[in-house]
């Protein structure tokens, strides 16, 4: 098994391989084979195209070309040439003014723009000499090209995804994934509160910050890392898969035959997804306060004599935020299992019944494979949800109760994501925020691929279809 | 022997309906103190904490506080309304086209597209956040714009989640649109007039998803708006009165507010449940 995923990953690495020597062989014999206006747009962009009547496209990849130097050198180069020193000229006061300096925020970011933008550029000019040679070869063989107005009409037909995607592909590519490249290179500076652009420089620092995360000795955060990181796992397997039983446990009896008023329960479950958490769940949290109306009836009823500390124990606190959860997540879950329960053929109960078997020996055998095996990619989701709910202890705790033997503000029921949060608002670390950020991905992307794989309803995806 | 059996069936749905009985009390506790806290009058009783559930007085002075001009609940509440309606309509947009052109065209670089944005989606979204708020800064789409920033941030990336909807794509059959196509119909035509019509359950569950994300958003937008008050949509203007020690007593004029916000929200989801269910089951199953 192994050893044909091994042999399919060469298989693919040397295609690939294969497939960027024939893009290079294929640029140098159209540059060879090409007539004078194929040559010429090498370096003019769409020359070809245009002198060849194909307007449209040839207007398109000038332009681009046209962009791509007018950003550079109007805007761009300034950043990029700086970007191995993040800046140099120390803001400074000359008298009274304040001259400013580089600033190493922009510096970094409109780098990486530049840099994606002479990516973009090379495939641009890629595909300009591929078309070209397309054009050509359509001549020689003796076809009409289409018309520009056959260009313009395939936006909304043959190429009607580039159309679609566009939009899309564009904005994701500027609010997620340069955002997020640039958060990944801040990991490798020392971007913090005493660094602060535009009056202070930032610098690149190499591996310091992820050293300082595992260290476990003077200030280094290693100690409160594990303990955050724990609690984070811990966390995520205990309200995934407490919701998952208990939520299918209610959704059974819901369901369960003499049962009425089916809808009823059903509606007044969801009000907890309907109804917004930043209401629910501070007014929860208020419930379950010092002065609180829980421990406000209990002392009144004396069964207790001071208030229960619900979230200024550590151990306590945690408890609650498990239990609170448990209020949000069962009806997703009761939800969820309502639907397939339904799809579970009747007349298996029915021979089990006759049988002989019990209620609970019908749901260890039928009830509950049926269940996992198709709300397996579901329960994945659902942990991975879980290791980044920032909701659920936000609004409740904010990460409290802090204690003095955990470093940067953490506290006991912080989740890696809520400590990040705080990195980010209160402390103005950056730095430590971004190899967070970091650590949060490798362990989603390692528990989510990990699993994924071993699932058995996520094979084939064109089957569905 | 029959009897036993009734009997026994008897005494489990009894204890079912025990079981849901209390389950039920649990549900709504915290909402029935929610509405009847909000109620409390400010001026005979304290608007902060109390150890009793229902007010001594009932008075409707909470809610006149909200709309007396002391604060500017009435324009949170606009801006709120304001962002989710502008991201739900986009969003839905953005997500139908990535969705039909992932499930019914098959091109170069699809099956990159979808792995990249599958790993893209595993980085915590908080990550981002510093770097957003700087870009937004630069278009001056911050503070005092903050609301037009929220709404473009809100849209921008929702290409990511085609998942439910794709999913939903998938399962009308392609041989529909073959037909079309040898028809004559284009791409577009099919998308507009055939497979656009025939979704209508996951365009409301789109909608419904994307509106009522922006209405209960906190993070984004406490951060962006970050102490320009006339820009704050209601959860942000509103955590500060139970967060906050400067709002001693805000407590039931905070129910009071939330009570106002969650209700059209809570109607429009108890009204659209149906769709709710079947997406966010459909996205279950399939992943």
């Amino acid at each position: 098994m192994a050893g044909g995923a091994n042999k399919r990953k060469k298989d693919a690495a040397s295609l690939s391989f294969k497939a960027i020597g024939n893009g290079f062989k294929e640029i140098g014999v159209t540059f060879v084979e090409g007539d004078i206006k194929t040559k010429l747009s090498y370096l003019i962009f769409g020359l070809g195209p245009i002198l060849r009547g194909q307007f449209l496209i040839g207007a398109a990849l000038l332009l681009c070309e046209v962009l791509f130097f007018w950003f550079m050198f109007g805007f761009g180069w300034q950043y990029l040439s700086k970007i191995t020193t993040l800046g140099t000229v120390e803001t400074h006061k000359v008298k009274r003014k304040t001259v400013y300096g580089d600033n190493s925020f922009l510096i970094l970011l409109f780098g990486i723009l530049c840099i994606f933008a002479i990516i973009a550029f090379i495939t641009i000019w890629y595909i300009n000499v591929k078309v070209n040679r397309n054009e050509e070869l359509a001549l020689k063989q003796g076809k009409k090209l289409p018309s520009n107005k056959d260009a313009f009409r395939s936006l909304f037909d043959k190429n009607f995804d580039k159309t679609l995607l566009a939009l899309p592909v564009t904005g994701v590519f500027v609010f997620t994934v340069l955002p997020i490249v640039f958060m990944i290179l801040v990991a490798f500076t020392n971007y913090d509160k005493n660094h602060q652009a535009p009056t202070n420089l930032f610098t690149w620092v190499g591996l310091e910050n992820f050293k300082n995360l595992v260290s476990f000795s003077g200030t280094g955060l290693g100690p409160t890392f594990i303990k955050v990181l724990l609690w984070t796992l811990i966390w995520a397997f205990l309200a995934t898969f407490i919701d998952y039983f208990l939520g299918l446990a209610v959704a059974i009896l819901i369901n369960k035959k003499g049962i009425k008023f089916k809808r009823l329960w059903r509606t007044i479950l969801v009000l907890t997804i309907a109804v917004p958490q930043f209401v629910s769940l501070l007014y929860v949290m208020k419930m379950f306060a010092n002065d609180g109306i829980i421990n406000g009836y209990l002392i009144k009823w004396g069964i207790i004599d001071n208030y229960i500390p619900f979230w200024s124990d550590p151990m306590l606190a945690r408890i609650t935020i498990i239990v609170v959860n448990i209020w949000i997540g069962i009806p997703y879950m009761m939800l969820i299992a309502t639907g397939l329960l339904m799809n579970i053929p009747e007349d298996l109960y029915e021979s089990a019944k006759i049988d002989g078997a019990n209620g609970w020996q019908m749901f260890r055998s039928i009830t509950l494979p049926y269940m996992l095996f198709v709300t397996g990619p579901f329960l994945l989701t659902q942990y991975t949800g879980n290791l980044n709910n920032f909701n659920v202890i936000y609004l409740l705790t904010q990460g409290r109760p802090q204690s003095m033997n955990m470093a940067e503000r953490a506290g006991a029921s912080d989740l890696l994501v809520t400590w990040l949060y705080k990195m980010t608002v209160t402390d103005t670390n950056y730095k430590m925020a971004a190899v967070l950020g970091i650590v949060v991905f490798i362990v989603t992307a390692f528990i989510s691929l990990g699993v994924y794989n071993m699932l058995p309803s996520v094979r084939d995806e064109e089957g569905f279809q | 022997m029959i009897k036993s059996y009734k009997k026994k069936r008897a005494m489990g749905n009894a204890l079912g309906y025990i079981v849901l009985i209390l389950i039920s009390f649990i549900w709504l506790f915290p909402f029935v103190g929610l509405v009847l806290q909000s109620f409390r009058s400010y001026s005979n009783e304290y608007g902060g904490m109390v150890d009793y559930l229902v007010p001594h007085q009932f008075s409707l002075d909470n809610y006149r506080f909200l709309f007396s001009g002391e604060t500017n609940y009435i324009r949170w509440y606009l801006n709120t309304l304001i962002i989710a309606v502008c991201v739900a309509l986009l969003q839905t947009i953005i997500v139908l086209c990535v969705s039909y052109a992932l499930s019914r065209m098959r091109f170069k670089g699809r099956t990159f597209l979808m792995r990249f944005w599958l790993i893209l989606g595993m980085f915590p979204g908080f990550l981002t956040m510093i770097c957003l708020y700087f870009l937004l800064k630069q278009f001056g789409l911050t503070q005092a714009g903050a609301v037009p920033g929220l709404i473009l941030v809100g849209v921008a990336s929702s290409g990511m989640g085609y998942y439910v909807c794709k999913g939903y794509f998938d399962t009308i059959p392609k041989a529909l649109d073959e037909a079309a196509r040898i028809d004559g119909a284009t791409r577009a035509r099919i998308f507009f007039t055939m497979i656009i019509p025939m979704s209508k359950p996951i365009i409301i569950y789109t909608a419904l998803v994307a509106f009522m994300g922006p209405w209960c958003d906190y993070v984004f937008a406490s951060y962006v708006a970050f102490g320009h008050d006339t820009s704050y949509n209601v959860a942000v203007a509103m955590t500060r009165w139970v967060w906050t020690n400067d709002y001693q007593g805000y407590f039931t004029r905070f129910c009071a507010g939330g009570v106002l916000i969650a209700i059209p929200v809570t109607l429009l989801f108890m009204f659209l449940q149906k769709y709710y269910v079947e997406g966010v089951t459909g996205g279950a199953v399939k992943g």
